[in-house]
């Protein structure tokens, strides 16, 4: 099953490897990782999005408990959260397809962020299933690059991930 | 300028740290990058340089250093060719939990990065084989930095750190104050265990019927072989001791079984299947222990785990009560409970287990043919158990002789028996028995060696000979990779790739060369007579190689083959 996976680590160089490597070196799925530093300097969240059973995912939290520049992990999973994640597509945007693309564009509630004379730049936000589901939509032909941001999560409510 | 007065340099600062960590043996070798640190050892009387003859035996000096003592080892390279030399022992103390202190070189900051002569991203090399690792960037903070290295080192579950100096830090100057204490909000092991999951497991200890002990190197690491001595002793059950476990429990007391796992004993794979209540101890159900988990997972048996690592737990095997803490702390709460506790184990039913278990006994396992016109590698081990009083510190390379070592020496107490267990090293023992007389030098120490293992590190006859360490080498020389050797005859049609031993030195006189006494022993009868010399008043001061023609052909028995069930052993009689 597909587990976010939230975690507070030092903000000193090399934390990002300690991490990517113990998901390689462990054999870990991994299908999106982000990082960024938080509102405390010293810190920095990173979401990873991974899958596995129940075990793997058990064994995948206590290895990264136990990296040392790690200070805090929590799986999203484990409560209600909200997920998002920022994808940019170039469309082609010719003849017909210009007021196709813009239609598809508002039906995903997507904007439009550059205008070209043959592709338009499309932004859209939403759950990772909800980008897939934009593409899926898109005939392969008409979609000329992506790029996507990788999940970011946080608990619903009052479920919060601080030091 | 600023005021010289009262600063030093980082090297001085390196080597105060050191000091005030109380380090008695610093194990290097010197170079480049490191120049700087050997100048401020040069003028410093607190601890004593131990110069290898290669960075892999610094590191398993210091390891062995710190598996006799408890102490943490500490090693010392240079950038480059010396970092990447000290890998294999970083590892191998990574494998079995050892805490070290690794300090390396590095070329200086402004050159990291451009491929600079003997540039090694060594923080990159070493990071999945340590417990962390740093490169220190500023001179201030140095001595924080090997604060942290020492304390992440020596609590939780143990392990190496590397530190990774740039050699231009080593020059700068800064004040020294070392840190009292440490605090890591990302760092905090846990010591104590859940006192409701220990009430619980005690609780399921004294209802059971098949009771089963089994330890590993977490008992000694941990120092809890006192209390569970105790635990043992007043519970009446039986106990198997790992690998790594052993000397954990005394290997000569009735109630120990021997050895478990791929070479274990037939009672103790046994008793290890069969059980009701499993209480597994600083121990993590490796392959090499349980062979293959389908088969060793059964319905109507209920494990404990208590161990310092959460991620040790329910990583191969699924445990029922986990028990997150320091084992020497969760015995001593256990060993109370128990005090207080008006409930007795079942002796009706503990009775008839030890019934079936004295059964499994009968099958004598460790039995081997004698012979007398050659020698059994197992005699050579029995005899030497006997010649040393069964105290002496044994050290081992890997192989078949790791194994009879580990089957044929009882260790009655921790901390005796130094092997590589997790990595599997060929290349420790000499090393390793350097660690440990320097740590005790009135003891006797012997490394229990193959022709092959040993010359993986030999040229250390030379730093022997330097610091007067009067080792005794025991090889088993059976002119043959011998485990490797073993697998090819069983599973691969005796076609014995590439696993001789040919064009083998003349160890009588390499050793002589190197200013030791060497000796070759070629008679069964010879043995005993040798083992006894060597370790006489006469070569008390000497270190005495002694190499023993063995029986070539000999297999370590029992045997559970790889990806097999515990039970499903091959003993020699079946062959
Ligand atoms: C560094 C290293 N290389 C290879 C191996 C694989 N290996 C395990 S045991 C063994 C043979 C050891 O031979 P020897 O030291 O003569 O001991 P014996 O088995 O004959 O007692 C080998 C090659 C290893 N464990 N370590």
């Amino acid at each position: 099953m597909k587990h976010i996976i939230s975690l507070l680590m030092e903000n000193e160089a090399g934390a990002l490897s300690r991490v990517a490597g113990l998901f390689s070196a462990r054999a870990y799925n991994i299908e999106s990782l982000t990082v960024a530093p938080t509102e405390d300097a010293t810190l920095s969240r990173m979401t990873i999005v991974t899958s596995g059973s129940e075990e793997v995912i058990e064994q995948i939290i206590k290895q990264l408990n136990k990296l040392i520049d790690v200070v805090k992990v929590l799986d999203l999973n484990d409560g209600r959260f909200i997920e998002r994640e920022l994808m940019l597509v170039k469309v082609k945007a010719t003849g017909t397809l210009r007021e196709e693309m813009k239609r598809m564009c508002d039906i995903f509630r997507g904007r439009i962020i550059d205008v070209a004379d043959s592709s338009y730049t499309i932004e859209l936000t939403g759950a990772g299933s909800k980008l897939d589901a934009f593409l899926e939509a898109l005939d392969k032909t008409v979609i000329l690059e992506t790029v996507r941001t990788g999940a970011s999560g946080i608990g619903r409510g009052d479920r919060i991930l601080k030091v | 300028m600023e005021d010289r007065t009262t600063q030093i340099t980082g090297a001085e600062i390196l080597i105060r740290c050191l000091q005030e960590e109380n380090v008695k043996f610093v194990f290097g070798y010197p170079g480049g990058a490191v120049l700087n640190i050997y100048d401020a050892i040069f003028s410093q009387t607190h601890f004593k340089h131990v110069l290898v003859r290669h960075e892999q035996a610094a590191v398993h000096a210091a390891d062995a250093y710190s598996r006799a003592t408890g102490e943490v080892g500490v090693a010392l390279v240079t950038s480059g060719p010396g970092a990447t030399n000290a890998v294999t022992g970083i590892a191998t103390a990574y494998m079995d939990s050892i805490p070290l202190v690794v300090i390396s070189g590095q070329v200086p900051t402004p050159a990291i990065g451009m491929d600079a002569f003997q540039e090694v991203d060594m923080v990159g090399v070493t990071r999945p084989c340590v417990k962390h690792n740093f490169l220190i960037k500023d001179i201030n903070d140095v001595a924080m930095t090997i604060k942290k290295a020492f304390y992440i080192a020596s609590t939780g579950r143990p392990g190496p750190v590397v530190v990774d100096i740039p050699k231009d830090i080593t020059a700068q100057f800064a004040k020294f104050s070392y840190p009292k204490t440490v605090e890591m909000r990302s760092y905090n092991p846990i010591l104590k265990g859940h006192t409701g999951q220990i009430k619980k497991a005690v609780n399921l200890i004294l209802n059971a019927k098949r009771p089963m002990l089994y330890t590993g190197g977490g008992v000694v690491l941990g120092d809890a072989a006192d209390q569970l001595v105790k635990l043992t002793r007043k519970l009446g059950y039986p106990i198997t001791n790992t690998l790594m476990g052993l000397g954990g429990y005394p290997g000569t007391d009735p109630q120990h079984l021997g050895m478990l796992g791929m070479h274990g004993t037939y009672e103790a794979n046994m008793a290890m299947q069969d059980c009701d209540v499993l209480i597994a101890i600083g121990a993590r159900f490796d392959d090499r222990v349980i062979g293959n988990t389908e088969h060793f997972f059964r319905k109507d048996r209920t494990i404990i785990h208590v161990d310092v690592d959460p991620s040790s737990i329910s990583k191969r095997v699924k445990v029922d009560i986990p028990i997150v803490g320091h084992v020497q702390s969760v015995l001593a709460e256990m060993n109370e409970l128990l005090e207080a506790d008006t409930k007795k184990p079942d002796t009706a039913a503990l009775t008839a287990w030890w019934k079936q278990i004295e059964a499994w006994r009968e099958k004598k396992c460790l039995t081997y043919d004698l012979s007398t016109d050659i020698i059994k590698p197992q005699f050579v081990v029995e005899k030497l158990w006997e010649v040393t009083g069964g105290d002496a510190f044994v050290t081992s390379d890997v192989g078949q002789h790791q194994m009879w070592a580990a089957q044929y020496y009882k260790f009655d107490k921790p901390r005796r028996w130094i092997n590589s267990g997790g990595l599997g090293t060929m290349g420790v023992g000499l090393p390793y028995a350097m660690g440990v007389q320097l740590a005790h030098p009135e003891a006797q120490v012997a490394c229990i060696t193959g022709e092959a293992s040993i010359q993986m590190c030999i040229q250390e006859l030379s730093t022997c000979k330097q610091f007067h360490l009067p080792v005794k080498v025991i090889t088993l020389n059976n002119r043959y990779m011998g485990m490797v050797r073993q697998w090819q005859e069983f599973f691969y049609g005796n076609r014995y790739s590439e696993s001789y031993m040919d064009a083998l030195p003349d160890f009588v006189k390499l050793a002589e060369a190197y200013g030791h006494v060497g000796m070759r022993i070629e008679k069964p009868s010879d043995v005993e007579p040798a083992l006894k010399e060597a370790f006489s008043p006469k070569l008390k001061e000497r270190l005495v190689f002694m190499d023993f023609l063995t029986d070539q052909k000999e297999n370590v028995f029992p045997m559970v083959p790889n990806g097999k069930g515990l039970s499903e052993m091959i003993l020699s009689e079946e062959l």
